[in-house]
């Protein structure tokens, strides 16, 4: 049997110690009526045979369209080092690091990893990881409400329509105001949201870039929040931290986020990366494993899970959160994505996406019946306005081998004709010029 | 050792970025980029490889050696998943594709897996319909308790209150406050189980569900079960299933006939997938018809035509708990992990987790504390009470395993042994393994007896001792200043 070493021999000698003659013997606990009233599952099959089935599936799904889609997920390239390491699997068949003398690695690298959320983000302390971006906003959102002790979160629409769907689900029960604030030529409706923060507000959640690629500086945004008592959560794609304003100088309260494209393949949705970041005077508060700097007896430096009396497995119903897995071989990814880049890696990275994005608002400017939704700046990923439905020029598009852009009115009413699109640093101004001159035809 | 930081060479680079083709400026202004870049390590490649691997050495995993950490299933874990999750047809596959028009029919390959991996799952539990959305077992807990929640608040029913035995894990009270319940503790009687008696005690008209660890994390499978079940149901109860310790029972029974109305699993237990270090893993939530309209959307579903599609018409659904699809790499390894199997294999995974389990008990029994002297399950709980008496604690001990080359058994949890040590072996070591290890403990004992000294200084073979956990603590260095 696969994976199973025990010959019948075996087997028989193991259970003979306990005085069995017959494996059943084992589950005389389990009464006979409990029995299974089906088990119809196939036969088993060889290595061989499951690959062969696996690569057929592979096979069908279209992973040569050329990507232009984003909405907060991205085909960034992932340098062959980053697979090298996670491959490992001292890495990957450990569990959490309970016992820190033979989990340094483990340890270190988490150590390693929090200390480059804070300097990409501007933040003082980082967790372990959350499970995606979405999780994080949402475990953000928990963590201002117990901060503050109130109960009123005001939202920018320009905050990921994924993420925000997600945040609703998660506390329909738990009895909180939800005030969402539209955007102004794609940034954040000022008015509107300095109007809604009150005495009452725990949070104000902004996205920097926001979903529709534009890049704001929300620093009167904190302001206001911090003048209400209220604490700014900042959801950012941290591959553009490599360029733009972190959230830290922004005066965000706790920076969230989706990991992914710090190394991390798009594999269908996941696993991703949830990261988490804020100020050390809210660090009791946040969810998540944390590891701390020690010494051992011999005052040499080591690595603990530390703060543990948040969490769950001390606290059981009073922990800040319930998570316990999270996505620690993601972050050891990211980790080792951002040591490959380096300081001025990121930097070129993100400026090659910023370049490529400018290029092609310009290009895409030019075609008959496209204009630029909105006029703010923006990082990889814009708004254009279509004469027609988006989401059918986008199925136009796929027939020609792109997958071009996301339709907007998924998300948005009233934005049938928006399509956001999105650039990396693998896309060239072929590839660019090509999806031009197919929306081109597409809309003539 | 030192930290990548700490290797940083100011200038020196690692992998190059693609030179520009698009000869145009950034267009953003000054006053929203950043000062200064982010101080990341200014590193080689070779750098990066040789710290990473010596890192990487300082770590024990399953291929490293036996990891009998109870609770947590650390079997070994197949590398044909780690092939085929890698595979370009799954790895570059973005998870807008589907919801583009003509999308779904360029994704098809991924759709099948997720909807046969939740139809197995539904076969080996009995139950009726799968979400492979939850990211981690904890996920699928939230996740389970929110479904609850929406079919108690659907039916009108007034329900405040979740029932967990004092020997979960601590996730599920978390998750049930989480989900803004209530937590009703039920201690757990002399057989090391919650008996009936005490279970009446808790339930009443207002508790909304019943979560149950199946066996249970003391490794016993609670006998008084169907009445538990059907007093529950019957004060309009439902019944969580926390599938940690399904690997027990594969093929024995299942949650659903056993009459448990919600049921989340742990790929990366039972189904073989990775740990990862502490995730990611997948948490998939099974639930009973009368809760099927609740599950989370989007759903993938098989058209009459054979093909498959994203579907979201669920008025119902308490929503989205994840941004797309579920874990989708990990599904991909416990999927491939259930068809090699198959139905005989994973019967025999459950027969032989239970027989490591009982074997190894048989031989340490004599040494140690055993508190629940019966047929166990799949792990069983040792106590060190009587090494104390030496003054050698269940953590010297785990220390002391760790100088012999192996991983320590899950220490002080259950809450509910004292001292306790819990020790899953899986169904994927060998006899000799176990002997072997059995040989350790056995001689550990004896040096309790006569040399209690030695143990309490252990580890003395691992790159740093014991920690400072306390410094840690008050010192709050949780990165390195720039």
């Amino acid at each position: 049997m696969p994976y199973i070493p025990h010959t019948d021999a075996e087997r028989k000698e193991m259970l003979g110690s306990l005085g069995l003659d017959s494996i059943d013997g084992l589950f005389d606990y389990i009464p006979k009526s409990l029995a299974p009233k089906s088990f119809d599952l196939p036969k088993g099959k060889s290595e061989f045979e499951v690959q062969r089935r696996l690569q057929a599936l592979a096979a069908k799904n279209a992973t040569e369209l050329v990507c232009f889609v984003g909405g907060g997920f991205y085909d960034h390239y992932v340098p062959a080092a980053v697979d090298a390491i996670v491959s490992r699997s001292e890495f990957y068949t450990a569990y959490t690091p309970y016992q820190p003398e033979i989990s340094q690695g483990t340890l270190q690298a988490i150590y390693e990893y929090q200390t480059a959320i804070c300097r990409l983000t501007g933040m003082e302390v980082a967790n372990a990881s959350l499970y995606d971006g979405g999780t994080a906003l949402y475990e953000a959102s928990m963590m201002a409400v117990r901060s503050t002790g109130r109960r009123k979160i005001v939202v920018c629409q320009g905050v990921s329509p994924i993420y925000r769907v997600m945040l609703a689900s998660y506390t329909t029960n738990l009895h909180l105001q939800f005030v969402e604030i539209p955007v102004d030529g794609g940034l954040i409706d000022r008015k509107k949201m300095k109007a809604a923060i009150d005495s009452d507000t725990a949070a104000v959640i902004v996205q920097n870039p926001n979903f529709f690629g534009c890049v704001d500086d929300f620093t009167d945004v904190s302001e206001a929040a911090h003048a209400a008592g209220a604490l700014v959560v900042c959801s950012a794609y941290p591959l553009s931290l490599g360029l733009i304003k972190p959230p830290g100088d922004m005066n965000a309260d706790i920076v969230t986020g989706e990991g992914q494209s710090l190394g991390l393949p798009l594999s269908f949705g996941g696993p991703y990366l949830g990261f988490m970041a804020t100020k050390m005077n809210q660090v009791r508060k946040m969810p998540g494993r944390i590891v701390g700097a020690t010494t051992d007896t011999e005052g040499r430096r080591g690595f603990v899970l530390t703060l543990q009396t948040r969490e769950q497995h001390i606290r059981r119903d009073k922990a800040t959160s319930n998570i316990c897995s999270n996505e620690a071989l993601c972050a050891l990814s990211a980790l080792v994505y951002m040591s490959l880049l380096g300081k001025e890696g990121l930097r070129d990275v993100a400026g090659l996406c910023a370049e490529k994005a400018a290029y092609m608002r310009k290009r895409f400017s030019e075609i008959p019946g496209v204009s630029i939704k909105y006029p703010a700046p923006v990082f990889n990923e814009f708004t254009i306005e279509l004469p027609c439905d988006a989401g059918a020029v986008i199925g136009m598009l796929i027939e020609k081998g792109f997958a071009a852009g996301f339709p907007l009115g998924r998300y948005y009413k009233g934005m049938e004709n928006s399509m956001l699109v999105a650039v990396t640093e693998k896309r060239t101004k072929e590839e660019i010029g090509r999806l031009a001159e197919a929306l081109e035809e597409a809309l003539s | 050792m030192k930290l990548i930081y700490e290797k940083s060479v100011p200038g020196r680079r690692g992998v190059r970025c693609p030179d520009s083709d698009v000869n145009t400026k950034i267009d953003i202004p000054e006053t929203l980029l950043r000062k200064e870049p982010a101080a990341l390590p200014e590193v080689s490649e070779l750098d990066v490889i040789r710290h990473f691997t010596a890192l990487s050495r300082r770590n024990h995993g399953v291929d490293t050696n036996f990891y009998p950490l109870g609770s947590c299933t650390m079997k070994y874990n197949p590398k044909l998943g780690e092939q085929v999750s890698r595979l370009d047809g799954f790895a570059a596959l973005h998870p807008l594709l589907p919801q583009l028009l003509r999308g779904g029919m360029l994704t098809q390959g991924a759709l099948q897996v997720i909807y046969d991996t939740g139809h197995l799952l539904s076969e080996i539990t009995g139950m009726d319909e799968f979400t492979m959305q939850p990211m981690a077992g904890a996920h699928g807990e939230l996740t389970g308790i929110m479904l609850v929640a929406a079919y108690h608040k659907a039916m009108g029913n007034k329900k405040t209150k979740v029932i967990v035995p004092d020997s979960a894990h601590g996730t599920n009270p978390a998750s049930a406050a989480i989900a803004g319940y209530s937590v009703v503790t039920v201690p757990s009687n002399e057989r090391g189980v919650m008996g009936v008696e005490e279970f009446k005690k808790a339930l009443d008209d207002e508790t909304a569900a019943v979560m149950l660890t199946t066996p249970n994390t003391l490794g016993l499978f609670n006998t008084d079960l169907p009445q538990i079940v059907e007093l529950a149901h019957k004060a309009g109860a439902l019944m969580y299933y926390d599938g940690a310790n399904l690997n027990a029972i594969l093929g024995r029974a299942r949650p659903g006939d056993l009459g448990f109305d919600v049921v989340h699993l742990n790929l990366h237990k039972t189904f073989a997938t990775p740990h990862g270090g502490g995730g990611p893993g997948a948490g998939p939530v099974g639930v009973r018809e009368k809760l099927i309209p609740f599950l989370p959307i989007s759903r993938v579903v098989k058209r009459s035509d054979g093909t498959f599609a994203l579907d979201y018409d669920h008025p119902q659904s308490i929503g989205y708990i994840a941004p797309f699809y579920g874990n989708f790499g990990v599904i991909l390894k416990a999927y491939s992990y259930m068809l090699t199997l198959g139905r005989e294999g994973l019967i025999r995974v459950s027969e032989n987790a239970v027989l490591n389990a009982n074997y190894l008990k048989n031989k340490l029994k004599k040494h140690y504390e055993l508190p629940n002297d019966r047929m166990c399950m799949h792990e069983f709980v040792l106590s060190a009470d009587r090494q104390m008496k030496n003054g050698v604690r269940s953590l010297d001990i785990a220390k002391a395993i760790i100088d012999r080359g192996y991983h320590p058994p899950t220490i002080y949890f259950p809450l509910i042994v004292h001292e306790s040590m819990m020790i899953e072996p899986t169904e994927t070591e060998s006899k000799e393994t176990l002997d072997a290890f059995a040989e350790i403990m056995i001689e550990l004992a004896e040096l309790a007896e006569t040399n209690p000294d030695a143990l309490r200084n252990a580890p003395v073979t691992t790159p740093v001792s014991r920690l400072d956990e306390v410094k840690a603590v008050k010192n709050m260095d949780f990165s390195l200043p720039e």
